[in-house]
């Protein structure tokens, strides 16, 4: 046995407002081991993606404190990326120019550029839309732009908020299966935000709870089965039971919907 | 009919109307008065006469329209820039760039006559004028409405102001841009032609279409004044061409203004 890792983040009596707003996170207290991959469930407007807006240090907590990487947040963005629930791809670039414009604005040389945009387009199967304009693309294709352009910065840490949420149920599954190969051979650590459980389930190997006003973590969930999962796994009855269970435990903590 | 004819057969045919109305307004008015609506023949007779007079006040008019359209795209790009970077800025300047769009240009005119003399100079400064705001509103608009998913994925890539305005927020209002250039386009040759008219000057190589439009009324020629207001329709015809293909060259591969035509 080796001695345990530190974790990659901790959020320790974490507490964010914003302004005078009302309390978003609640004495929050949340850790995570590198290589992790953990999902977030909750309510709309519980504060998942001003969690993630957190880890990266686009917007301050207010009190508590939250180290990333053994650093601040801010001090560790360098190796942190980043995916949106859109695409946020420059429309005025090629895809390999969407891809290589962050490694570029740090300074990256071209040649040391144009392998690294080879090598994730590869990863994400889009080499023949390397030339392409995002508006060429299809909403999938350009999520896996998206997550190349993450890929290529060769993060520690990669956030992804609702990343798939636009997708049809298909192409998400799809894409699911391809994000987790394409962790096998990437090591990093995880943080996905989503509204489908069964997303979560498949994708993560602990899932947290949130409830609303203010968020506070209601429950945190291991998920048990061992990875590589596949598109196998969605068939096994262990992976439906936890999935149904999962939902009842949200619908407790989601404020009645009509 | 097909998509390519109808282009073409439809504008076509609105000419020919056209033109044939105007013969029947001609030959409805009394002998007497018909001198005011010269038949187009006589446009095209009065078009060949003077020819040479036209041509060298089209150039003249293009240089000041030209010139005025230059300086504007230069001096609003700079007041655009400064205006969407600063809020300061935007406070203290925005009301009086609205008083002074609100201020017709040809009240100027005069002043600028004493100030810098009648001629190109005072055409320009006048086409530049009324060239500018137009500009300057919709690139300054352009510059703040960048997509703020953007915005915060610059954010999240830590970079400085200078690469944020390089190479987000300048592309991105490439379309307002050029939205404001089409605008100003079709406002230079009139500007021009409204500087030369109340700031022209004959002096030096003569003056421009305003000046020949002086001209030809003050001695009752009304056919060629005709053919002076056609010339200047084609002047801003060729400059509306001209930024068109500009605007198409730089946006057809990836704005949504522009057709997806590729595969
Ligand atoms: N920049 C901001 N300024 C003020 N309030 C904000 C800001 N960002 C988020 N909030 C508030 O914080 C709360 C949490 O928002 P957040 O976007 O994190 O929710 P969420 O869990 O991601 O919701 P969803 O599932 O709908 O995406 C909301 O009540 C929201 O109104
Ligand atoms: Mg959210």
């Amino acid at each position: 046995m080796s001695a345990p890792l530190p974790p990659i983040v901790e959020f320790r009596e974490a507490t964010k407002r914003f302004g005078e707003g009302p309390l978003v996170l609640d004495l929050l207290n949340l850790t995570v081991q590198p290589g992790e991959f953990v999902s977030l469930l909750g309510p709309s407007g519980c504060g998942k993606s001003t969690l993630l807006r957190l880890i990266a240090g686009l917007t301050p907590l207010t009190a508590g404190s939250l180290i990333v990487d053994r650093r601040s947040p801010d001090a560790a963005a360098a190796d942190l990326a980043f995916v949106f629930q859109e695409p946020t791809l420059l429309p005025w670039l090629r895809v390999t120019a969407n891809i290589e414009l962050p490694l570029a604005l740090r300074g990256i040389a071209p040649a040391e550029r144009s392998a690294i945009s080879r090598r994730v387009l590869d990863l994400v199967r889009l080499s023949e839309k390397a030339n392409a304009y995002p508006r060429q693309l299809s909403g999938g294709q350009k999520m896996r732009v998206s997550i190349a352009r993450a890929l290529a910065l060769s993060p520690k840490i990669l956030l992804l908020d609702e990343p798939f949420g636009a997708l049809d149920e298909m192409t998400r599954e799809h894409l699911n299966e391809e994000l987790l190969t394409i962790r096998e051979r990437h090591a990093w650590t995880a943080f996905f935000v989503t509204h489908s459980v069964a997303e979560a389930v498949f994708l993560s190997n602990r899932i947290f709870i949130f409830s609303a006003n203010p968020a506070h973590l209601h429950t945190e969930i291991p998920v048990p089965f061992p990875y590589p999962r596949t598109a196998a796994t969605r068939l096994s009855r262990p992976y439906h039971d936890l999935v149904a269970d999962v939902s009842r435990l949200l619908r407790s903590v989601e404020p009645d919907t009509v | 009919m097909s998509r390519r004819l109808q282009t073409i057969f439809l504008p076509a045919a609105t000419g020919a109307l056209v033109i044939a109305a105007w013969y029947a307004v001609h030959a409805l008015l009394s002998e007497d008065l018909r001198f005011l609506l010269p038949t187009p023949t006589a446009v095209v007779t009065a078009f060949r006469t003077h020819a040479d007079s036209l041509a060298r006040a089209a150039l003249n008019t293009t240089q000041g329209a030209l010139l005025g359209f230059a300086l504007a795209v230069i001096v609003s790009s700079f007041f655009a820039l400064a205006l969407s970077l600063s809020r300061l800025v935007r406070i203290g300047l925005y009301p009086y760039l609205m008083i002074l769009q609100m201020t017709p240009v040809i009240v100027f005119a005069p002043i600028l006559v004493i100030w810098v003399g009648a001629g190109l100079k005072s055409v320009t400064i006048i086409t530049f004028l009324i060239c500018f705001f137009p500009l300057v509103v919709n690139t300054t608009q352009g510059l703040v409405s960048t997509d703020r998913h953007l915005v915060e994925l610059f954010a999240m890539w830590r970079t400085s102001r200078l690469q944020q305005v390089l190479y987000l927020r300048v592309p991105a209002a490439l379309p307002y841009f050029f939205t404001g250039l089409r605008i100003a386009a079709t406002l230079a040759p009139i500007g021009a032609l409204v500087g030369d008219y109340t700031a022209g000057s004959s002096a030096g190589d003569g003056g421009g279409l305003g000046f020949q439009a002086i001209i030809y009324s003050s001695q009752a020629k009304y056919a060629a004044l005709f053919a002076t207001a056609a010339t200047t329709c084609i002047l801003g015809f060729i400059f509306t061409a001209g930024v068109l293909s500009l605007s198409w060259l730089v946006l057809h591969q990836w704005h949504d203004s522009y057709e997806n035509t590729d595969k």
